[in-house]
């Protein structure tokens, strides 16, 4: 047995294709699964790929943004009702990695990689999975990445979030320590909307903290209600560490995370640069 | 293992060979169709040399598959001068020694070429963020994003 290319046109045909075969893969933008050929992980099964124009589109306009799995970094940057999100799919890679990767492919890159996924756990994002020919069900991103751990399948066709009433209650960012692109030693995302000038339903999540982006949710409860002041930011900072798991790898090591993190999301929650 | 058939414009030629399903572009163009400019560095999109453009947008060609190149237009370094000109690029790079071992400059060539196709007047953070994905060893990178700089100045002399 080798490889072999199949060419799905419709997301329900792909769908169809992916359940009915375990070593089926998906083929998006690429930088996961040619990786893992070129390097010997997937050489035995079939390589889907998929030609649906709307698994590549993204609806911004509104107030409820919709991504096609398969829409790249650079379609993101590209849209200018997508400029809150900006910095992040910058932050992927270089020009031509941005050229190819996916919305889709993002959420499935394994720590430290999956910055974009960082972003979207930020904004509450529904994950869109069809699973055989069936209609697509929306799973909170949450639960998602943790399947996702456990190997759950299923065709993302597209990730839906509400956008953000203010740009800068959201904000983002990757700590590297090559410039201007690194792998991250960590990222953070948080997204604070206010009323009355006090923070309700904060969402704050980390990228490399975790075996796959996690939220932060002592820093949540830190911040709930509260003016976004240098009291609550020093909660917050208190509380950074809380339900992380952060790993040693080839970037830094988990005592390093643990000691930049609470620095990091202070000064991404004062404003500051680095 | 059954071969299949691609075709794509390389350089403004038409070329067309057989590949095996999971071939990348890069091990097309150097074992099928004898393009030796693009690199192969890690094959894992980290560095850059396989570097090529793709209907005029940067692609890395080791994560490109193949047969998804059917009917596009792939360019390489072995496409920029025009016959026995170099391309402005080529003689800025010359001119600023923004090559040393060479190993990187095929896709450092192609992602600057990319750069000033896209943004022809780039200020130095937009050419080191237009870099950022190719990697060098050598020259530390700042003859590169000088000889970026020069040939986008030349550039702009030669349209007045």
């Amino acid at each position: 047995m080798a490889l072999q290319v199949r060419v799905a046109t419709t997301m329900a045909e792909a769908a169809g294709i992916l359940g009915s075969d375990q070593r089926t893969r998906l083929l998006s933008g690429g930088t996961l699964v040619m990786r893992d050929i070129n390097e010997g992980r997937f050489l035995d099964g079939t390589l889907l790929r998929l030609t649906d124009p709307a698994y590549h589109q993204i609806n911004a306009s509104g107030a409820r943004v919709e991504l096609g799995a398969g829409a790249t970094m650079a379609m993101v940057l590209a849209n200018r009702d997508l400029a809150f999100l900006h910095p992040v799919a910058r932050a992927i890679g270089g020009p031509a990695i941005r050229q190819m990767a996916t919305i889709g492919g993002n959420l499935f890159a394994a720590t430290p990689y999956g910055d974009f996924a960082v972003a979207l756990l930020a904004l509450d994002a529904q994950v869109m999975v069809q699973s055989g020919y069936g209609s697509a069900r929306a799973v909170a991103i949450e639960e998602f990445l943790n399947a996702r751990e456990r190997g759950a399948s299923g065709l993302v066709t597209s990730v839906q979030f509400a956008k953000p009433q203010n740009a800068a209650d959201f904000r983002f960012r990757k700590v590297s320590r090559v410039k201007p692109k690194g792998v991250s030693v960590m990222s953070i995302a948080v997204h604070l909307p206010n009323s009355a000038s006090r923070i309700g339903q904060a969402r704050v999540a980390y990228g490399a903290m975790a075996p796959a982006p996690v939220r932060a949710r002592g820093v949540e409860r830190a911040l709930e209600g509260k003016p976004l002041d240098a009291a609550a930011i020093q909660a917050a900072k208190a509380a950074a560490l809380e339900g992380t798991r952060p790993v040693t790898d080839a970037i830094a090591s988990d005592w390093y995370r643990r000691e930049v993190a609470p620095v990091h999301l202070g000064r991404l929650l004062a404003g500051e640069g680095r | 293992m059954a071969k299949s058939p691609v075709q794509f414009r390389l350089n403004g030629s038409d070329r067309a060979t057989f590949v095996d399903p999971g071939d990348n572009l890069l091990v097309t163009l150097r074992r099928g169709l004898n393009e030796f400019g693009p690199k192969y560095g890690c094959g894992q999109g980290a560095c850059g040399v396989c570097t090529v453009l793709i209907d005029g947008e940067p692609h890395l060609s080791c994560l490109t598959l193949a047969v998804a190149c059917e009917g596009r237009h792939v360019e390489t370094v072995s496409g920029m001068a025009d016959g026995p000109n170099l391309h402005p690029l080529q003689n800025a790079f010359m001119d600023n020694f923004a090559a040393q071992c060479g190993f990187c400059t095929p896709g450092m060539l192609m992602a600057a070429r990319a750069l000033l196709e896209r943004n022809p007047n780039p200020t130095r953070e937009e050419v080191i963020e237009g870099i950022a994905g190719n990697i060098c060893r050598c020259t530390g990178y700042e003859p590169i994003i000088t000889a970026i700089l020069a040939a986008a100045g030349n550039r702009g002399q030669r349209q007045a």
